[in-house]
């Protein structure tokens, strides 16, 4: 049987930078994962995702997370340009890893859902829904800050999986 | 730091930095089933193989009403087998919670007629005859505006191989929903 489950592309930061961009993206899967393994060059920031060169406040998210302290808490944005992957569990100088799936991304008849889960062990964890109010495929994800950068040795992988 | 095999001596990289990406080469899709134009209640997987180790469902749920709540069922057993724990966010708070002697296991909640519902479900030794069957999920749906991020576990206190899950949302699954059933082995 066919593999259904395939990396698409890997990008490791040889210098700090704001942003990572993955472009062209088939639409040859049913959905995408994206892996990120990072951490800040210095302060703290979340992390925000974009597709297809939208900068419109057309995304919103819900989140639930654990806080420092013990605190459990949720909350969410609305007609949003800046969608955040998470909320605490953000990115600060310790390694965090964040995934995140684009599902049924390449269908042009529904709005996006965005699933993903945070991991910072500094500041928190838990998970985010994300949408994109949009019919269109999605053919490019881009990754940033919201400050300062993601720092050298982050890692942003891409997944693709395909149902039968 | 990479995980070698003490049995057959392969390489598995991990998501650590500086390693190879993941690549995990037996998943593999079992079946899938994408929703007309009639709106449908159930979406059943039959006839499931004993060839994995586990199974995952990704789905997409576009329903009449949002937060109805996306049910699974296995082996069409509909008697008070299952246990339920649950974290979500409602988007101004977050709860926890459980209930015991349910008959499905919850999912997470549907999405609106416009804003799909993203769910994963993974089922943990499915066709194991030792032990109850475990699951997790991670769902959620937002309405810019409204919407709901859950995670939950369930337990089917049964030691029978699953060969069949149902999922239903009394508020249906409407056109364009997507259910995907995916097949996890390990190496043998």
């Amino acid at each position: 049987m066919a593999i259904t489950y395939e990396p698409i592309a890997t990008t490791t930061l040889g210098s700090a930078q704001s942003s990572v961009t993955f472009s062209s993206i088939s639409g040859s899967y049913t959905d995408i994962i994206l892996v990120i393994n990072a951490k800040a060059n210095t302060g703290t920031a979340n992390i925000v995702w974009e597709v297809n060169s939208d900068t419109g406040t057309n995304y919103s998210y819900t989140y639930v997370n654990a806080e420092p302290g013990g605190v459990t808490a949720s909350g969410r944005a609305s007609s949003t340009a800046s969608p955040y992957l998470n909320f605490y569990g953000y990115l600060d100088t310790t390694w965090g890893n964040w995934i995140a799936h684009f599902m049924n991304y390449s269908n042009t008849t529904t709005y996006k859902s965005v699933l993903a889960r945070f991991n910072n062990s500094n500041n928190g964890t838990g998970a985010n829904v994300g949408l994109w109010r949009s019919t269109s495929a999605i053919t490019q994800i881009k990754i940033k800050t919201s400050a300062n950068n993601f720092d050298t040795g982050s890692t942003f992988t891409l997944y693709g999986i395909k149902a039968a | 730091m990479a995980v070698v095999s003490i049995k057959n001596k392969l390489r598995r990289g991990n998501l650590l930095v500086g390693n190879d990406p993941y690549i995990p080469t037996d998943f593999e899709s079992i079946a899938t089933t994408t929703v007309g134009s009639t709106s449908v209640a159930n979406i059943e997987f039959t006839s499931i193989a004993s060839t994995y180790t586990h199974l995952q469902i990704r789905l997409i749920n576009l329903s009449s009403s949002a937060g109805t709540n996306l049910e699974l069922r296995f082996n069409s057993d509909t008697g008070n087998n299952y246990d339920t724990h649950w974290l979500y966010g409602s988007g101004s708070s977050a709860t926890a919670g459980a209930a015991t002697n349910l008959d499905y296991v919850w999912a997470a909640g549907a999405g609106s007629s416009t804003a799909p519902a993203g769910v994963v479900v993974d089922i943990l030794d499915y066709r194991n005859t030792n032990k109850y069957k475990t699951v997790r999920t991670l769902g959620g749906y937002d309405t810019n505006g409204g919407g709901y991020i859950y995670f939950t576990s369930g337990l089917w206190r049964n030691t029978n191989a699953i060969t069949s899950l149902k999922i239903t949302c009394n508020a249906n699954f409407n056109q364009y929903s997507q259910v995907a059933l995916y097949g996890i082995k390990v190496a043998s």
